[in-house]
């Protein structure tokens, strides 16, 4: 009896503890937020989203970083889904089983997880060398080269889950492929994509490594994108780590907005998610 | 001339026409993925170029970091990003497995999505926002209140002592790898809850039938079964580790100082180029700093590659065996 009993006890134990396992992680998460809500919300005004950055020890707002970061995040968007989109197409569609697309699929993987630094690195040789200077356009590009394996892999992921036999059905009318996937696959899979689109957004509108030595920063509005553009993550670097009040106050304030909009977009696109795979056929 | 045959033909062609320009658009993105890594890797090689050149293999085994006399070793940072991240597997592995087993097995359906989300969200919170946190939330408390006991209670002990020596900075490889360790829990957590999800219900059913307790039938059957996944989240969330930069870079103190003491400011590979890739002047140090991203990439990819080979081969025996 007394093994029995000790497995009990056992059993208990562990489950005890992987709950407070899961206690502490959640924990964590309301850590984060709270901090960012006593330290942020109190200091969100209007003059935040009407004012530019200021000089060291004076006031402002975050107005130029928040123009710079929406500008660079639909540039990158609009660079990296299409290409994410026709790629990932590729892998679910005309190059199945193919040997390439093993190939592209495993890379697009390990990119998926690769340091967003090197990627900075990599645009600095690539763009901003070249150009001469730090530009908008070429934190743009980073950004899109980080978008663009998340849409890939959403992108295939979602086309898998509609049915072969609506391909098959619209093959059998005499359709071309193009026009099965155009017409037919992609409106099925829209709700599917467009949460791919929207975690894409979601995981690049927070980067800043990719950022720090391709848009640089700007202290005042710029909307040229060959000149270096000032933008929310590079401004809370710049100014969380700087000894002025009014700057750390302001970081704050933007790692607030950022987080925020980052959290309900990701859940918005969970749900969107959650949704679609109930209503997607899963005989196929 | 306008014959319906004659505009079925034409239209037909212009279908063909179409199809051959989708049809290559999709490939050439497809091969695009590809080269963008190859331009990576050939960037950071020629990038790098002038200081391997210089410093050959002491660039790797060199200590010292000197920007004014152009002397560059990268074994400080490289000692920092590893310690870093081997501080956040021993914190976040155990957490995942025991977030994990909770999602798989204890929790009720209807407290599964939200407290899933809710572990999932730590993976979406910007790193530069956990660096804000590390630094001006975390590394107080660490200074004031963890670090003085630490050091009181384990600095004096034998063989683990020298890992809590000096003072309290608060900021540090300790803190950078709590961090870290928050950060990579949640994507350690879900391919650990995937891979358990995966695990055949007969096996299980098997145990449960011969008298096993649930705790039982996870540690004697579900892990041991999807070991080779749970080995393969646990690198997967190293190469992340490896890599992340902002966050580190708040709190890991930046000096180029290799010490046994987890309490002591040293620097990462990652956290070097962030702070001093702008205002490096001289092309030897912009280069130095380039071959530091370059064995990022490789300690990295090599990581990352062999943590998603495991689980490919995971996946595949899972199909084959149903």
């Amino acid at each position: 009896m007394s093994t029995l009993r000790r497995r009990r006890l056992m059993n208990f134990m562990a489950f005890s503890a992987s709950m407070v396992a899961t206690a502490i992680g959640l924990a964590l998460l309301g850590a984060i937020l709270w901090t960012l809500l006593a330290r942020g919300l109190g200091a969100v005004s209007v003059a935040v989203f009407t004012q530019m950055t200021p000089g060291p020890g004076s006031a402002g707002g975050l107005l130029n970083a928040i123009f710079g970061s929406v500008v660079m995040t639909l540039l990158g968007i609009l660079i990296g889904a299409p290409i994410g989109l026709l790629a990932g197409t590729y892998l679910a569609e005309y190059g199945r089983g193919t040997r390439l697309s093993t190939v592209v699929r495993f890379i697009n993987d390990v990119q998926l997880s690769a340091p967003s630094i090197i990627v900075g690195l990599f645009v600095y040789m690539l763009l901003v060398i070249r150009m001469g200077h730090f530009s908008a356009l070429a934190g743009a590009v980073a950004l899109a080269v980080i978008a663009l394996p998340v849409m890939v892999r959403t992108t295939e992921d979602m086309l898998n889950l509609v049915p072969r036999s609506m391909r098959d059905g619209s093959a059998a009318l005499g359709a071309q492929p193009w026009r099965t996937i155009t017409r037919i696959v992609y409106p099925a899979a829209r709700n599917g994509l467009l949460t791919g689109v929207m975690l894409a957004v979601a995981r690049i509108s927070g980067e800043t490594a990719p950022l720090l030595f391709t848009a640089l920063n700007n202290q005042f509005w710029s909307s040229d994108l060959t000149h270096p553009m000032a933008n929310l993550p590079v401004v809370i670097f710049q100014f969380a780590m700087s000894p002025y009040k009014d700057w750390q106050q302001l970081a704050w304030v933007g790692a607030l907005l950022i987080t925020l909009f980052v959290l309900v977009l990701s859940i918005i696109a969970r749900s969107i998610s959650t949704l679609f795979g109930q209503h997607a056929n899963p005989g196929e | 001339m306008n014959s319906p045959a004659v505009a079925l033909s034409g239209h037909l062609r212009r279908e063909a026409r179409t199809e051959r320009v989708f049809r290559v658009a999709t490939l050439v993105s497809a091969i695009l993925v590809l080269l963008l890594l190859a331009g990576v890797i050939a960037t950071l090689v020629e990038g790098s170029w002038p200081a391997l050149k210089a410093f050959n293999w002491s660039f790797v085994t060199g200590e010292r970091w000197n920007p004014v006399t152009d002397v560059y070793g990268a074994l400080t940072p490289l000692y920092g990003t590893i310690v870093t991240s081997l501080v956040a597997l021993l914190l976040a592995v155990p957490l995942s497995f025991g977030i994990a087993v909770f999602l798989t097995e204890i929790c009720p359906l209807w407290l599964r999505g939200p407290v899933s989300t809710g572990i999932e969200l730590l993976a979406s919170v910007p790193s530069i926002v956990y660096g804000i946190w590390g630094l001006f939330v975390l590394a107080p408390i660490l200074q004031h209140h963890v670090q003085p006991w630490l050091i009181d209670h384990l600095g004096p002990l034998p063989g683990i002592g020298m890992f809590f020596q000096g003072p309290p900075f608060g900021i540090g490889l300790l803190t950078a790898g709590l961090v870290l360790a928050i950060m990579v829990l949640p994507f350690v957590t879900s391919v650990m809850r995937e891979v358990f999800r995966m695990t055949p219900v007969s096996l299980k059913e098997a145990a449960y039938g011969l008298g096993a307790t649930q705790w039982n039938v996870v540690w004697d059957v579900v892990l041991p079964w999807s070991r080779a996944g749970v080995i393969g989240g646990i690198m997967l969330g190293l190469g992340r580790a490896l890599g992340e930069t902002m966050a580190v870079t708040f709190v890991i103190g930046n000096a180029h100082r290799i010490s046994a003491s987890l309490l002591a400011p040293s620097t990462t590979i990652s956290a070097a180029i962030a702070n001093e890739f702008a205002e490096a002047v001289g092309d030897l140090y912009t280069s130095a700093l380039f071959a530091l991203g370059l064995l990022l990439f490789v300690l990295t990819f090599a990581v990352i590659a062999a943590a998603r080979l495991m689980l490919l081969r995971l996946e595949q025996g899972a199909v084959k065996l149903k």
